[in-house]
């Protein structure tokens, strides 16, 4: 009897290990939600994020390629050298179709040397034979239903309540799958820090009363940028909605991307 | 010298056809070998799991032979399953968080319940109950370290009365009937990580946890083949030919249920043909002809099939030696086949950019932690596991109980 007994004992002293890691996966759960109010992004103290929703708009038709922007956001936000970008420029040149060839349309070439930090070289398809040519910068679309905060397997990414998308340094592992999910191309896992890093805004400017480095150093105003709960006289982004019909990037993925765009062509994705 | 050494580094770089995303030039592919061993190790643990349940669940006696032996080897791929994972984080200090604070919305969340519910749960238990009257038998016979061993892992309970080894067999069946849908679990979700990523044409497909699943258990059968006929090889031992039959019975029919899902995967990508199917098929084509249409299709499909399904209609005719030979082909192809697939999936998943206009060359380094060192040292280490494993509870020199049934000689 005594052995049955012992075998009960090992099986309950199992059973309460067991819920006791529940129990502490629940506690830590639930340390996770208040930190996540507290997570370090960068805003002073006393900003509250409910009392804003900030948005970016891209107007393609003013931008000039000559890629200040994405020179900025780099010395701005500290990106490392090299092939990482928390924002670019890409240069579309759609080529007239061949004479004869029934097209309506010739090849589409896309390029983006160095994100276009130093602007663009000159196309390699003649002036004559362009039918189209155009930039397009890139950054964070903002999605509505991100598809990297929803796969991030600990939480560190998040919907912060103004309409940005933020991912915690402290509490990232650098598993990637976030880079995996966007369907932009906008992550990349920092080889500095070896975690996921991606355009915040400039979130420690805007909650500072600042624009974006990106905005700010826009020549053309190519970048629009504001508040939509607390509108400004004449505020630029209200007229870029008045003013333009808009297009989201890969609108078929569901994302609901919360960056529109205004002068697009269908070659961009 | 520096020069000489960055020289080689700078080769190392990928290079890229058309446009990628700048993010994707520097960091492509993100994951590489160690996630394509991930799935690999699993799916083999999965599989060999569910060809151990066929003695277990669905009594298929002839099998008994290897039951311990797949069990075996699936804890020990089990115990390293999570390894390359581990090691390709940014961050592996924080790997708990993933346990402790999960974001249920993850598919990578859940690995760490559904890895532990396989590992506590399930097989760890289930093995137990299986040895826990062959421990207590040899922690009476053996002297020294090994007697002390086997003591221990009795944890005290050495009651191995009549009514005691019939609770054992039923918490063991029942435990084997949770562990199969646990280990489609553990697979499946394996597949949902790769198939929940809408972003990607390669990947984002509903068909790939069920693709995961039948290749799992195809890798996984095939590797108990491959560990059953290299253990009886070892030790001097004639193969029980009835039993090596029917697991490559099994094996075919796995095999060729696996095959038409890919199958059907593939006629739908070429017949919807959506956005970015110009660029997969541009991929399948080029970068990933020699493992995907000679590896995974050719010799990790195509001839095994060949090879099994030759032998259900001529068994009889064909004599045990060449049999054996073909059985033990068809095994080591079907486990190549395999991980040429999960590099396909893997791999082939990152060597096209997701602005659809660009392709990448991958050429894997040797040293460092994504290189070929790395990847066998990975793959080679369950083997040596399952040695250790083997040696001690499949020892030849201790005596053998049935595995399954309570033995009548106990019965008090």
């Amino acid at each position: 009897m005594k052995s049955w007994l012992s075998r009960r004992n090992l099986l309950s002293r199992l059973s309460i290990a067991a819920a006791g890691l529940l129990a502490a996966s629940a506690a830590r759960s639930a340390k996770a939600a208040v930190q996540k109010v507290f997570a370090s992004s960068g805003a002073p103290r006393g900003y509250d994020p409910a009392m804003h929703k900030w948005r970016m708009a891209i107007d393609a038709n003013r931008c000039i390629g000559c890629g200040l922007c994405a020179e900025a956001c780099k010395k701005e936000n500290h990106v490392p050298e090299g092939q990482y970008f928390r924002t670019w420029i890409e240069r579309y040149i759609i080529a007239k179709p061949k004479p004869g060839s029934g097209e309506a349309r010739g090849e589409t070439l896309v390029d983006s040397p160095s994100g276009g930090m130093h602007g663009f070289p000159e196309s390699i398809v003649p002036n004559a034979e362009i039918q189209h040519s155009f930039f397009v910068p890139k950054l964070c679309n903002l999605c509505e239903h991100s598809p990297c905060v929803q796969v991030c397997p600990v939480g560190a990414t998040f919907d912060a309540p103004d309409g940005t998308v933020l991912i915690d340094p402290k509490y990232c592992i650098g598993c990637g799958f976030c880079i995996q999910a966007c369907p932009y191309g906008c992550r990349f896992l920092s080889p500095v820090t070896k975690t996921a890093e991606k355009c915040t805004l400039c979130y420690h400017r805007i909650t500072r009363g600042l624009k974006p480095a990106c905005v700010e150093v826009c020549p053309t105003q190519a970048r629009v940028f504001g508040d939509l709960m607390n509108p400004v006289a004449d505020d630029p982004l209200q007229q870029f909605y008045q003013n333009n019909l808009v297009q989201a990037l890969k609108p078929h993925l569901g994302t609901k991307p919360r960056v529109f765009y205004a002068g697009i062509d269908k070659e961009v994705r | 010298m520096t020069n000489a050494v960055t020289n080689v580094v700078a080769e190392l770089i990928p290079h890229f056809e058309g446009y990628v995303y700048p993010n994707e030039a520097t960091q492509q592919p993100l994951w590489s070998i160690l996630i394509v061993l991930y799935p690999y190790i699993t799916g083999l643990v999965a599989g060999a799991f569910i060809m151990a349940s066929l003695v277990r669940v669905f009594n298929v006696k002839a099998l008994e032979p290897v039951y311990r032996l797949s069990m075996l080897t699936a804890f020990a791929f089990l115990l390293c399953a999570p390894l390359p994972l581990l090691f390709h984080l940014g961050h592996p200090e924080r790997c708990f968080e993933v346990m402790m604070t999960p974001h249920l919305t993850s598919p990578m969340a859940i690995f760490g319940f559904v890895y532990a519910w396989y590992l506590m749960a399930v097989l760890l238990l289930e093995l137990w109950f299986d040895y826990r009257r062959d421990f207590v038998e040899w922690s009476e016979v053996t002297p020294g370290f090994r007697g002390t061993l086997y003591r221990l892992f009795t944890v005290g309970v050495t009651d191995v009365s009549d009514p005691a080894l019939k609770l054992d067999f039923k918490i063991g069946h029942i435990l084997s009937v949770v562990g199969i849908p646990s280990a489609f679990l553990l697979h499946g979700y394996v597949g949902f990580i790769f198939g929940s990523v809408k972003a990607n044409p390669w990947w984002g497909n509903a068909l790939m946890p069920i693709i995961f699943i039948m290749s799992a258990m195809v890798s996984g059968i095939a590797l108990c083949v491959f560990n059953y006929m290299v253990l009886s090889w070892v030790r001097r031992k004639a193969l029980d030919m009835k039993c090596l039959d029917v697991m490559c019975m099994f094996l075919f029919y796995a095999l060729v249920v696996d095959a038409a899902i890919e199958g059907l995967d593939w006629i739908h990508r070429i017949y919807s043909a959506e956005e970015g199917f110009q660029v997969i098929q541009y991929m399948a084509r080029e970068k990933l002809f020699y493992t995907l249409s000679l590896g995974q299709v050719t010799l990790g499909t195509l001839v095994p099939l060949l090879l099994l399904g030759s032998l259900q209609l001529l068994r009889r005719r064909v004599p045990d030696l060449i049999r054996r030979r073909m059985y033990f082909a068809s095994g080591a192809l079907i486990l190549l086949g395999v991980l040429a697939m999960r590099w396909n999936v893997v791999i082939g998943g990152q060597t096209f950019s997701k602005s659809l206009r660009g392709v990448m060359t991958y050429k894997m380094e040797f040293a460092g932690l994504e290189g070929w060192y790395m990847g066998a040292a990975l793959l080679l280490l369950p083997f040596i596991i399952l040695t250790v494993f083997v040696k001690i509870f499949l020892s030849e020199k201790l005596p053998s109980t049935a595995p399954l049934e309570p033995h009548p000689a106990h019965a008090r």
